[in-house]
């Protein structure tokens, strides 16, 4: 059962052919674009490390079928920096050691980016925690994603405002 | 995971016809459906995608003071609707307790109320489970089964069924609209779901091919609004599934109950009613000592399916803390951990 989808990813165009219908958007993103930021952890939606953007909307790549999203705008890890310019969610990871390996920091960065449109810059540290449970750490940063998620909330709300 | 057709109908009438076929199944969020197939326990042969029906991804408040809501909008949507939050918080509270961000803005209405249960037998295609095929067995019965139903089981099955939304939908009295071949029909909540029987596993109402298009919140839901809450007790602080919940509403007047509303989670294969809490509270003070007599009405009926005896009083602790939260009164604004227990009583301050 051939099938072809386009989807935009990072703002360019992708025609894809799937042989038949069961590839998951993860896996669409690393074995046919070649795009490998994106991490396989549990591929059952329980460790985050898959989190894309859908549409601008946080979800778990590896629990969505990629022949489902004909169409969709589809924003990954690295449709984040601008050339050097990081975004801030980037920027405030690495000053505040928001990860040890780095395995699930793809994840953490994509779900923080969802969590902070959802919450529209008003998170507090509890519901920052409680925003991010559906990213896990193994190497335990967790304190260091906490305080750079807050911190990339008040960096975002100033380039608003300037 | 076995490879399956694919269809993607734009009309309901396409995706009901699609649907009747043997061994088709609805997608839609697909975060538990696609979970089972990876697992191997779901194996269909066709997949029916529907997802563009954008029909279904309506909410609508009726004339009549009833709430309509399309079964595919997604959770974190309903969770944010105006209508949700200011008439029905108990439900907004109750979908933002339940699994991660990311996992809500995937699943949609229709498929939280069509979850298969989490005992892990069931999720192991080479344990016997009646789910799997009836007559197999339950393996549950002799293994790990601390976390089992203490309400309406039998040896059949002592899953318990794992949705938070139902729960306040269920103390609500929604109502399920479903469409099919012989024309659509309207099923209250608590007939939607079958408890087990001698030989039967739990089930829902729903007939092959049939697909769920709406929920109706009933137009006497609102009256809840300001003294509503639903409280989850779970094994970590957020993204796990209800040990125990508890959905209590309550319309309270000169001190005195004049009606209430409750259902338990996680205790049972269907959302809980407790319609015995309900009466044994009608008319009476609001306080501890009326909650924990509704509370041992409501679980008078329970007794252990395995290793799980103790969630027999946790049930009754959890409704009584969601009666008194209740009766406190909906906290202005969302708590920063919903449904959680380290929440209640700190917003009302």
């Amino acid at each position: 059962m051939a099938l072809r989808i386009s989807l935009n990813i990072n703002g360019t165009e992708h025609g894809v052919d799937l042989e038949d219908p069961r590839p998951t958007l993860l896996d669409v993103l690393r074995e046919r674009i070649g795009l490998t930021g994106t991490k396989k952890g549990c591929d059952r939606g329980q460790c985050g490390a898959c989190t894309v953007l859908v549409d601008g909307r946080r979800v778990n790549s590896c629990l969505t079928l990629a022949v489902s999203l004909e169409g969709a705008k589809i924003t990954t890890v690295e449709g984040l920096a601008n050339g050097d310019a990081l975004h801030p969610v980037q920027t405030a990871f690495i000053e505040h050691d928001g990860f040890q390996c780095g395995y699930c920091t793809p994840g953490q960065i994509m779900s923080a980016i969802g969590l902070l449109s959802e919450t529209e810059g008003k998170a507090s540290a509890e519901a920052v925690r409680e925003g991010m449970s559906g990213n896990l750490c193994r190497c335990g940063a967790y304190a260091g994603i906490q305080d750079a998620v807050m911190d990339a909330q008040a960096r975002i709300a100033k380039g608003a405002k300037s | 995971m076995k490879s399956f057709e694919y269809q993607r109908p734009e009309t309901v009438a396409e995706a009901i016809k699609a649907a009747s076929k043997p061994g088709a199944s609805f997608y839609a969020g697909g975060t538990n459906l696609l979970d089972l197939m990876k697992a191997g326990v779901r194996t269909p042969d066709s997949l029916v995608d529907i997802t563009r029906l954008d029909g279904l991804k309506r909410i609508e408040p009726q004339k009549d003071g009833s709430l309509r809501i399309g079964a595919l909008v997604r959770n974190s949507d309903l969770a944010r609707n105006a209508d949700i939050v200011s008439d029905y918080p108990a439900i907004a509270e109750a979908l933002l307790s339940g699994a991660s961000g990311q996992l809500r803005n995937s699943a949609t209405v229709g498929g939280n109320l069509m979850q298969q249960p989490r005992c892990a037998y069931f999720y192991d295609p080479n344990s016997a489970c009646n789910l799997h095929e009836v007559g197999e067995g339950c393996d549950a019965l002799e293994g790990e089964n601390g976390k089992h139903a203490v309400l309406g089981w039998t040896k059949t099955c002592i899953a318990v069924h794992p949705s938070d939304f139902c729960v306040p939908l269920a103390a609500l009295g929604a109502r399920v609209v479903v469409d099919g071949a012989d024309g659509a029909r309207e099923i209250s909540i608590d007939d939607f779901y079958s408890l087990p029987g001698s030989v039967q596993p739990p089930g829902s109402a729903l007939k092959k091919g049939e697909i769920i298009t709406e929920i109706i919140l009933p137009s006497d839901a609102k009256r809840f609004a300001p003294w509503a809450r639903y409280i989850k007790l779970r094994d970590r602080t957020s993204f796990a599934f209800a040990i125990v919940s508890a959905a209590a509403m309550l319309h309270v007047g000169d001190g005195r109950i004049k009606d209430a509303r409750i259902a338990l989670g996680g205790v049972a294969a269907k959302p809980w009613r407790a319609r015995e809490a309900e009466d044994a509270l009608n008319g009476a003070e609001a306080n501890e000592a009326s909650f924990r007599k509704a509370a041992d009405a409501a679980l008078a009926g329970a007794r252990p399916s395995g290793d799980n005896a103790h969630k027999i009083e946790l049930a009754k602790r959890i409704l009584v803390r969601a009666l008194k939260a209740a009766a406190d009164g909906t906290p202005p604004k969302m708590p920063d951990l919903p449904g959680s227990v380290f929440a209640v009583g700190k917003e009302a301050r």
